[in-house]
C-alpha cells in the first residue's frame, strides 16, 4: 500500500527514468527541449549514469536504452546533411524528433501529475459524511456486476473487523472446515437465491469461520458453482447460484470429498 | 406523519440542503428528485408541486445553496464528485477536521504513481504499454498498486494481439481527487489526444506518421472511447437507481 517510499531508492536527486533525467538536465541547462545539442545533452546524460554507477544505484535497463538512443542520435547529427537525407530518405525530419515528442508529451504528464498532487492535498481537508452503516433489507434489484476479488477481500477484511479480539491461550481442535461451508452455502442458495457476503458473515463469532466461509466463496467461484456480483462499485456484495449442473449433488460432494 | 403541521412550505433550496445533510454517501439529482417525488405523492396538496421540480430546478438550488454557504462562511459547501453532490467542509477547515477525526497522518500518493495516474486519467482506456511510452519506464508494479489501491481498475481486453488489458480510473479516483468528471482535469482535450501540440518546429507532415505510430496503440482505445463514456453514464445511472 505504501506507495511512498518503497519506489525510492535513495535520497539523491532521483529521477524515475530516462525521460526524467533528460528533461533535469535540459531544464538545469536552459536549453530549448525543441533544439536540443544532443551532443552535450548526452555528455551529461551518460556522466550520470557513471555517478548513478559509482553510487551503486540499481540503473534500470531504461536507461541503458535510452543511453544507446541518445549515442545514436548523436552519431546522426554529427553525419553531413546531404548524407543523412540520404540515409532516410522517407522522413527528413530531424533524428531528433521522436526524442523530442517523447519529452514534452512526458513533460505534460507530469504537469498533470502535479496538478493531482495538488488536489490529493486539497482534499486532505475536505471532509464530507461517510457512511459506515450497513444498509438493512435486501439488497437492491439493480443490474449485477461481478465483484472483483478486491471487493470480495475488502468484504472478507469488513467481516473480520467485526469480530471481537480472539483470547488466544488455548489451541482448539479446527472447528470449523471449508468443505462444510461450501455445502452450506450450497445447501442455502438452493432455498434462496441470494445471499448477501454481509448477512454470510453476520452471526459469525471466530476469525477462523469468517475465513473458512470465504474460503467456500472463492473456491465455488473458481468451481463455476458461484458468481460473485455487485449493484455497484464498492456495493453490496451478493452470492447467486450459476445455472444449475447436469449433477449438482455428486458434484457438490466431490468438492467437500477434495477439500476435506 | 399524514397531518402535516408545517404551515410553512420550504424552498427547494432547504430541501435539497437537508437532503445533502441527511445523507450519509453523494447524492444525484436523480436521487434528490425521487424523495421530493414521493413526499410529493405522500402527502399531496401543497406538497404536490415539489414533486414537479425539474432536474433544472434543483441543480439551480443547488447552486444556490452553495453560494448561500459560501457568502454566509459556515465551514461548509457543496461539492459535485463523481456525479453526486455532498456537503463537505471548507478546506481552510481542514485542520481542525483532522484533528478532531484524527486523520493528520495521510498517505499521499508518490511521484510515479501520480503519472502513472495522469496518463491513465487522460488516455483511458489505455494499455499498459502506453503509459510506459509516455514514462519511459516500466510501469507494472506502481499500475497494480494502484488497481490494489482501487484507483484504477481493469477496463477490459484490448483486441490487439494478446489481447492486453485497457485501463481506466475508477470512480474512487473521482473522489478520492474531488474531481466530477475526467473532463474537469485542466487541459484534458489536449492531453486526450496523442499527438503533442507543436507548431513551430515542425511541419505537419510528421503527423500522420506519428499518428499511424501511436495510433497502433491507441486504434482500439479510441474507437472504444465514446462507448466507455456511455458506459459511464450507464454506471452512474444504476448507482442513482
Amino acid at each position: 500500500m505504501d506507495l511512498l517510499k518503497e519506489d525510492y531508492k535513495v535520497v539523491l536527486e532521483v529521477f524515475e527514468g530516462p525521460l526524467d533525467l533528460l528533461l533535469y538536465l535540459i531544464k538545469k541547462d536552459e536549453v530549448d527541449i525543441y533544439d536540443i545539442p544532443i551532443g552535450r545533452i548526452t555528455d551529461q546524460y551518460m556522466e550520470y549514469l557513471k555517478l548513478m554507477q559509482v553510487l551503486d544505484l540499481n540503473i534500470a535497463g531504461d536507461f541503458i536504452v535510452m543511453s544507446a538512443t541518445l549515442m545514436l542520435l548523436k552519431s546522426h547529427m554529427l553525419l553531413p546533411v546531404e548524407e543523412r537525407k540520404e540515409m532516410d530518405e522517407e522522413d527528413e525530419e530531424d533524428p531528433r524528433w521522436d526524442l523530442v515528442r517523447q519529452l514534452v508529451e512526458y513533460k505534460k504528464f507530469k504537469d498533470a501529475a502535479d496538478h493531482l498532487e495538488d488536489l490529493e492535498v486539497h482534499m486532505e481537508n475536505v471532509f464530507s459524511r461517510e457512511s459506515e452503516h450497513v444498509e438493512l433489507g435486501a439488497a437492491p434489484e439493480v443490474d449485477l456486476r461481478d465483484a472483483s476479488i478486491f471487493d470480495l477481500i475488502s468484504s472478507l477484511n469488513d467481516a473480520l473487523g467485526r469480530v471481537q479480539e480472539e483470547d488466544l491461550q488455548e489451541i482448539f481442535a479446527e472447528e470449523y472446515t471449508v468443505g462444510q461451508k461450501v455445502s452450506y452455502i450450497v445447501e442455502n442458495l438452493k432455498v434462496v437465491k441470494r445471499l448477501s457476503i454481509t448477512d454470510l458473515f453476520t452471526g459469525m463469532r471466530s476469525r477462523q469461520e469468517i475465513i473458512c466461509t470465504f474460503l467456500a466463496v472463492l473456491e465455488l467461484i473458481k468451481l463455476n458453482r458461484i458468481a460473485a456480483v455487485q449493484d455497484a462499485h464498492f456495493g453490496h456484495i451478493v452470492v447467486e447460484p450459476r445455472e444449475p449442473e447436469e449433477n449438482p449433488s455428486a458434484e457438490s460432494g466431490a468438492i467437500e470429498g477434495a477439500l476435506l | 406523519m399524514s397531518e402535516s403541521t408545517v404551515d410553512i412550505l420550504p424552498e427547494l433550496k432547504q430541501i435539497v440542503g437537508s437532503l445533502l445533510f441527511a445523507a450519509k454517501e453523494p447524492l444525484t439529482i436523480k436521487r434528490m428528485r425521487k424523495a421530493m417525488i414521493e413526499t410529493g405523492n405522500g402527502f399531496g396538496g401543497p406538497y404536490e408541486q415539489y414533486a414537479k421540480a425539474t432536474d433544472q430546478q434543483i441543480e439551480g438550488a443547488l447552486e444556490q445553496l452553495q453560494e448561500d454557504l459560501e457568502q454566509a462562511k459556515v465551514g461548509l459547501g457543496v461539492a459535485k464528485v463523481a456525479g453526486a453532490y455532498r456537503l463537505q467542509n471548507d478546506a481552510t477547515c481542514g485542520p481542525f477536521v483532522r484533528a478532531l477525526l484524527e486523520k493528520n497522518q495521510t498517505m499521499r500518493l508518490s511521484k510515479p504513481a501520480l503519472e502513472t495516474l495522469a496518463i491513465v486519467a487522460y488516455r483511458q482506456p489505455c494499455l499498459r504499454s502506453e503509459i510506459e511510452e509516455v514514462r519511459g519506464v516500466s510501469v507494472d508494479a506502481v499500475l497494480r498498486k494502484l488497481i490494489d489501491m482501487q484507483l484504477v481498475r481493469v477496463v477490459r481486453r484490448s483486441e490487439l494481439p494478446g489481447r492486453p488489458w485497457l485501463f481506466g480510473t475508477t470512480r474512487k479516483f473521482l473522489e478520492h481527487f474531488g474531481i466530477n468528471t475526467i473532463d474537469d482535469l485542466p487541459g484534458s482535450q489536449e492531453l486526450k489526444r496523442a499527438r503533442p501540440v507543436d507548431e513551430k518546429k515542425q511541419s505537419t507532415e510528421t503527423f500522420p506518421e506519428m499518428e499511424a505510430e501511436l495510433g497502433q496503440q491507441n486504434s482500439a482505445a479510441a474507437a472504444t472511447e465514446a462507448e466507455s463514456a456511455a458506459a459511464l453514464d450507464e454506471e452512474i445511472q444504476q448507482e442513482e437507481s
